[in-house]
């Protein structure tokens, strides 16, 4: 703890920490200086440009600047005599003297700096008048427009982008009156390394930077603020909804809000157009003669019921299934699966957890006894040392992306990235292990074979902490790094150098996310990962731990709430007679007592006629799921497909019943982010015509299906979960209007937890698992010479519902590309941009080349955002024997020209 | 990754050295071999006066502008280089061979009117004087 030092402020006697400038002093004790060049929510040095913050310390000549001067113990100062206020009328005197005076019909009047200090130091014409520049405002982007007639040159936007974001995207360029902010002259915005994340506007005190979807919106006096959670990554940023007429205007971060302290992504920014969007769903559909037509409430109910009951009553509980949604709330996801249970009487609850992190569940439950990330966010700027394997953190989850770059520039400290890609990561890493696809058991065998060979393991916590090491030590015995060579295809040494690193940190944080769990041996990876973990000492201390990013903004949530077929809420197994009494007596039925199906086995069961109906909130399969043909297939062999969403998505078109739901602006709930974190969503807007509330419409149907299930509103349902749920049991509405809560949290005075694990493991010991390298199911051979993988790109999300009827997202990103490297595109004959024919065992599709060496040769990359060059029709449906979760990053496929 | 203003302008600089001038690929390469990023490149770049992103002449003309020169005549050698060179003040000649520019003071007043072309000063000029050297550099070349 740093000495404490006190000072006299305006007479008030001020206590800081040593170190603190006189301006932080101020600020702590509510002393508020004037000051533009430096925002104290960035967490920067100041650059100490403006000269506004100056005051006066006794005894010493002249005025200091407050932002950069520190505190030193005894002195005091004065921040408002009118020798100041002469020097600050000066400062603002001259920036108006180049500065244009249309507050009348500027779009940051009432919430800019300049205009503020202005008015409270009474300046009113300027004295200095020149000849003015006055260029046009520059709008290069979808979103950003920049007019340089209002930029006050104090270098905000320049400081967030190069160290917050440590993008470095602007600078300043010229000099003197011709001083401006900008990219590199020549280069177009969508060819910079700018992101559009768009946190220069939300950062500039002037108008000078601004969204250009908000022109003539309204001013700050006539927008409406709500705080609520991202619906887009599973980071959880807090966001502020503008809103006006019931339309939602835009969406800015808040000064140090939230897990983002107020940063965002551009899917954050300006991901929202869909929310207002003509196509959202405003009535209940019912198919009538082939066609979906409109219908009422009732009769949509009613029919949906019906026909459930139906179902129910010929073929038993078992031959219906439910998806729930990961980007609905816990509450939501709650009733849906009280509801699968309790009123229909099945397990066979699943949700896109399955597609994702369901490897990461099962393999962190085995070796730790809980399957969630094992520290938090903030843990990052802990870290000694960051290993991250299979996560495009920076395009994926962005916020996180530019934690970890500001740890690796910063902090220097040492980034370990293991890709088959060349990601943006790769660029800020100390090492960077290019493995082959599918190889990852053999890489991470490999550096614990290192660390058991070097005796860099921690000896203490493996004999304290952890059981079975004996077993790990003979199954890493194999993977000489000579060995992992041959098999990863990474060369030895850099093996041996990443061992090192990440073995020598006092605390070092392994990273993943879908390039480790979308495999057959998806559960084995995660297993490896806990053991390179365990066998280091890396878990339950800060700045360390085994971290799943997870992908949707509430999939951590419905996990946590029980929208698996295997456990109920708290991740209470379903086969625990006790667990399954506890939900009988709460619920009031009998409850079954067979694990259900999952997602991909639920559509299996659907093509062979197992499954006769199928009731989906909120999730797209006929996109998202692996072997697109079969999948249409197995919907289509449905007696019953009930679809309850806010578009009419690929698989709301094939359904019998569509139920107009709400999207997350329009309701109040909770959801959970990546690191167990509970935070309130809230309502800014009504719903579109007569779309409902998702758990409204789940327990109208369970009514009609002769249960009773009502809520007087989402924060009842919360308390029903806190008792059932020992790792909510603490979380109450009343509690998170006071602030997030991460889980476990078991009572009402419990604080919540940060990380995992930390005097014992969730299961007492932390289990070793041997795991083997196995190779992926379908490699390449003569007739599909490329390995495909897919996953995701920085602008849209998942099956692009939302972020593909976004301007913003879809003029930056309209279409889909295929990432081919320039050896093989030169020998296909394919130019960039050129369109290809991919063809798998399963599907083809057609698609442009996007000419890369971030791939290697003989490897192509996909995103699956795309619904007229639909990835899954080519990827696999092969699962991971332990966890169920398909092989999305391997599949063969062959490339050949298009029709 | 770096973001040091420092650091880019001395290797930046010196790269002007072998170009003459900095075309976009070489700064481009510079922001990726020294992991500088570009728009800091670009910040130093246009900051100082010392660095030319637009081609240079294999020349470069400093006409002296100061108090003396200007009494003793500057405006007519100025005259006199820009008739001869089809050029004005600022201006490149399209073969690349000359830049024409005008400095406040080249420091050497008893040689007034005084021009330099690149380290070679001329003093008491005449318009047939300025006209005569640059006939000079043309058929050198």
């Amino acid at each position: 703890m740093a000495d404490r030092i006190s000072l006299k402020i305006d007479a008030v006697e001020v206590t800081v920490p040593e170190g603190a400038t006189i301006l932080e002093a101020a600020l702590s004790a509510g002393i508020d200086i004037p000051h533009l060049c430096y925002d104290p929510q960035l967490g920067l040095p100041p650059t100490s440009s403006c000269r506004l913050c100056v005051v006066q310390i006794e005894g010493t000549p002249g005025l200091v600047a407050s932002c950069s001067h520190p505190a030193t113990s005894g002195i005091v100062v004065h921040t408002d005599t009118e020798e100041i206020r002469q020097t600050r009328r000066m400062v603002i005197e001259l920036l108006l003297s180049d500065h244009p005076h249309d507050c009348l019909t500027c779009e940051k009047s009432g919430d800019c700096d300049l205009q503020k200090y202005a008015y409270e130091l009474a300046v009113k014409e300027p004295e200095h008048v020149g000849e003015a520049v006055r260029p046009e405002p520059i709008q290069d982007g979808p979103a950003i427009i920049y007019d340089r007639s209002k930029c006050i040159l104090c270098g905000r936007c320049v400081e967030v982008c190069h160290n917050v974001e440590v993008t470095g995207a602007i600078d300043f360029l010229g000099r003197g009156f011709d001083t401006h902010i900008g990219l590199p002259p020549g280069l177009p915005r969508d060819q910079s390394v700018c992101t559009e994340c768009g946190n220069c506007i939300d950062v500039c005190p002037t108008g000078a930077l601004s969204f250009a979807g908000a022109e003539g919106a309204g001013r700050v006096w006539e927008l409406e603020r709500t705080v609520t959670i991202c619906p887009y990554c599973g980071v959880g940023c807090q966001i502020v909804l503008q809103t006006r007429n019931n339309r939602l205007v835009k969406i800015t971060g808040a000064p140090g809000l939230g897990v983002n302290h107020g940063r965002l992504c551009v899917k954050g920014h300006f991901g929202f157009d869909f929310i207002n969007h003509p196509e959202r769903l405003t009535q209940p559909l019912i198919r009538r003669n082939g066609e979906l037509t409109p219908a009422t409430w009732e009769e949509a109910l009613d029919f949906a019921a019906e026909r459930l009951a139906q179902v129910k009553a010929d073929f038993g509980p078992d031959a219906i299934g439910g998806l729930s949604s990961a980007k609905c709330t816990n509450e939501e996801n709650y009733v849906m699966q009280r509801f699968m249970r309790a009123a229909v009487g099945t397990n066979n609850i699943d949700h896109c957890a399955r597609l994702c992190h369901a490897s990461t569940v099962a393999g962190l439950a085995r070796a730790f006894g809980s399957g969630a990330m094992t520290n938090s966010i903030e843990d990052f700027e802990k870290a000694d040392a960051i290993f991250v394997i299979g996560s495009n953190t920076t395009e994926c989850h962005p916020v996180i992306g530019a934690a970890i770059k500001r740890a690796a520039v910063q902090r220097e400290v040492p980034l370990i990235v293991a890709d088959p890609r060349a990601i943006e990561l790769t660029e800020f890493a100390t090492v960077h292990l290019c493995q082959k696809h599918g190889t990852d058991v053999a890489l991470i065998n490999g550096l614990i074979h290192v660390i058991l060979q070097e005796g860099l393991e921690d000896k203490e916590f493996i004999a304290a902490r952890t059981e079975d090491f004996e077993q790990l030590q003979a199954a890493v015995a194999p993977y000489t790094p000579e060995f992992a060579e041959k098999i990863t295809g990474v060369p030895a040494e850099d093996i041996i150098r990443a061992a090192r690193l990440y073995a020598k940190a006092p605390a070092a944080s392994i990273v993943f996310a879908m390039g480790i769990t979308q495999h057959t041996t998806g559960t084995d990876n995660v297993l490896a990962l806990a053991n390179l973990a365990m066998v280091t000492g890396n878990v339950g201390k800060p700045g360390a731990g085994v971290n799943p990013l997870r992908g949707q903004n509430n999939v951590q949530g419905a996990c946590d709430l029980g929208a698996l077929s295997n456990v109920y809420p708290g991740y209470q197994k379903v086969d625990d007679e006790q667990a399954r009494a506890n939900f009988e007596a709460a619920w009031g039925v009998l409850l079954p007592a067979n694990v259900g199906l999952t997602v991909v086995e639920m559509i299996n069961a659907a093509a062979e006629g197992d499954l006769k109906a199928l009731y989906i909130i909120g999730e797209n399969p006929m996109l998202s799921d692996p072997d697109l043909s079969h999948v249409e297939e197995g919907l289509r062999n449905l007696e019953l497909l009930i679809v309850q969403d806010i578009f009419l998505t690929e698989t709301a078109q094939l359904a019998d019943v569509v139920l107009p739901a709400t999207g997350f602006a329009e309701k109040d709930g909770t959801f959970t982010n990546t690191e167990r974190r509970v935070q309130r969503v809230r309502q800014a807007l009504p719903p579109p015509g007569e779309a409902r509330l998702d758990w409204e419409i789940t327990c109208d149907l369970a009514r009609r299906l002769g249960y009773e299930m009502s809520y007087p509103d989402v924060a009842a349902i919360q308390d029903e979960i806190a008792q059932l749920t020992p790792i909510y049991g603490g979380i109450t509405y009343e509690r998170l209007e006071q602030g997030s809560l991460q889980w476990p949290c078991p009572d009402s005075t419990h604080p919540g937890t940060p990380f995992l694990h930390k005097d014992q493991f969730t299961r007492g010991r932390g289990k070793f698992h041997p795991v083997q390298f196995i190779p992926a199911q379908e490699l390449p051979d003569d007739d599909y010479p490329f390995v495909l993988s897919t996953g995701r790109i920085l602008q849209h999300f998942h099956t692009g519902t939302m972020s593909r009827r976004t301007k913003v997202l879809d003029e930056l990103v309209p279409v889909g590309a295929i990432e081919i490297h320039p050896d093989d595109a030169q020998e296909l004959g394919v130019g960039d941009g050129q369109p290809v024919k991919v063809i798998s065992r399963r599907g083809e599709i057609e698609i442009a080349a996007r000419v890369t060496d971030r791939v290697v040769p003989g490897t192509v990359f996909l995103a699956f955002h795309y619904r007229e060059a639909p990835a899954n029709r080519l990827t696999i449906a092969a699962l991971d024997p332990v966890a169920k979760i398909p092989e999305f990053k391997v599949c063969a496929v062959k490339i050949g020209p298009a029709d | 990754m770096c973001f040091s203003r420092s650091r880019s302008a001395s290797v930046t600089y010196q790269v002007q050295e072998c170009f003459g001038y900095l075309p976009p690929p070489a700064l481009k390469e510079i922001s990726q071999r020294t992991n500088i990023r570009l728009s800091r490149v670009y910040g130093v770049v246009t900051f100082y006066a010392q660095f030319y992103t637009e081609p240079r002449g294999r020349h470069t003309i400093r006409v002296c502008r100061g108090t003396a020169c200007h009494v003793k005549g500057a405006g007519r050698v100025l005259d006199a280089a820009c008739r001869e060179l089809g050029i004005t003040e600022g201006e490149t000649t399209p073969d690349l061979m000359f830049c024409l520019e005008t400095v406040a003071c080249l420091g050497t007043c008893f040689l007034a009117p005084v021009m330099m072309i690149d380290n070679q000063y001329f003093g008491r000029l005449t318009p047939q004087r300025v006209q005569s050297i640059l006939r000079d550099y043309q058929t050198k070349q």
